[in-house]
């Protein structure tokens, strides 16, 4: 019996220390993702886009993954607008990167987002960050959370651990925000359209009365045919 | 007795794995290893907290009531009283029940395996089953040895 308890200890005393070691091996969110870069360069890069080339009507949102207003734009919001607006031809939206210094994962998530783009899944890991956006509400470090995003979309997990690792677009989302300052962009998510900015509630129906109006008002040679 | 002693061990194993997982609840040690499973995706869903407690704190006191109980039953004052197998069944068999709700969970609900999840129902499975088992065993002699 003595000797059960002895082995009853090693196995106890054990299993400790290989937690101690999981504990502290647990990487977490790579500070080259997570935080702004030393030295800003313009890559050309000017946000991923949906919708024609050809559309009359742009509008470029500035948005942080961490925001909730942007989260239930895109939840409840987009959905319709893709529908109404941007399938039919009528507008091109782009995303712009304003991730916002109170948000601690913010610039993370823009990172994780830029990294699945460069395998051709921005916009389906755009869906996962805003469409499961307890994340944002936790606290913790999400980056597992974001690797099973890449996974579940697709994302090749090997390139995407580089490229999170590399922080290979923190000089990219960091020139995002700061033409952001530039545009006077104070809050997400603020809203362009044709490159003026949009101050009024930005809603589906809103966003459709202003690109009617404008689509009404160009020359019909100027306009994109309208796709069905 | 032997019975009593694999249920000890089991529960003494399945309460780490319960304690890592809760300590990841609480923020401690960032980001879980999981290999390529969605442990993070099971552990930041809406189902990943219970009453306003997180599971894994559930299975942490669970683990150790039945890791307690497995040790008083070994005393040699309770060596001879099937009243204990019968305690250490009934303990199983929650454990066991609210793992097969987990598992619906993740499996129906969550669409994701969480590895350590799997490691634990594995677990109390191995507890549960040993538990059934030591009912079924004769009773210990206790007629005095001449």
């Amino acid at each position: 019996m003595n000797r059960f308890y002895v082995v009853l200890v090693v196995v106890a005393v054990v299993l400790g220390a290989l937690l101690f070691v999981i504990l502290r091996q647990s990487g977490g969110a790579a500070a080259a993702a997570s935080t702004p870069p030393v030295a800003v360069t313009d890559d050309g890069f000017r946000g991923y886009t949906l919708g024609s080339d050809s559309a009359v009507v742009e509008i470029t949102e500035y948005s942080d993954f961490e925001c909730p207003f942007c989260a239930n734009f895109a939840t409840v919001q987009m959905p319709t607008i893709k529908e109404q607006l941007i399938t039919t031809g009528k507008v091109r939206w782009r995303y712009r990167d304003f991730p916002l210094p109170i948000h601690q994962y913010g610039r993370y998530a823009a990172h994780a987002a830029q990294c699945a783009g460069e395998q051709g899944k921005f916009w389906d890991m755009h869906d996962q960050l805003f469409h499961h956006h307890q994340w944002a509400l936790t606290g913790k470090d999400p980056s597992g959370l974001f690797r099973d995003f890449a996974k579940t979309i697709g994302v090749d997990l090997q390139r995407y651990d580089q490229c999170m690792a590399s922080g290979r677009y923190a000089s990219r989302i960091e020139f995002s925000r700061q033409e952001g300052d530039k545009l006077l962009v104070n809050g997400t998510p603020t809203f362009f359209i044709n490159g003026k900015m949009y101050n009024e509630r930005a809603n589906s129906d809103a966003l459709k009365a202003v690109a009617d109006s404008i689509i009404a008002h160009t020359p019909p040679k100027q306009r994109a045919p309208a796709r069905h | 007795m032997r019975s009593r002693q694999a249920i000890a061990l089991l529960a003494l194993v399945g309460c780490f794995v319960a304690l890592y997982l809760w300590l990841h609840a609480l923020g401690v040690g960032g980001a879980l290893k999981c290999g390529t499973g969605g442990c993070e995706t099971v552990q930041t869903s809406r189902w990943a907290v219970l009453l306003g407690l997180p599971v894994a704190l559930y299975g942490v006191v669970g683990y150790c009531v039945v890791f307690v109980v497995a040790l008083l039953a070994l005393r040699p004052a309770a060596q001879r009283q099937r009243g204990w197998n019968r305690l250490l069944a009934g303990l199983a068999t929650i454990g066991f029940g609210f793992t097969l709700y987990l598992t619906f969970v993740e499996l129906f609900l969550i669409h994701a395996i969480c590895r350590w999840c799997v490691g634990s129902a594995v677990i109390i499975t191995a507890i549960w089953i040993v538990a059934l088992l030591s009912l079924r065993s004769p009773a210990p002699r206790t007629d005095p040895v001449a």
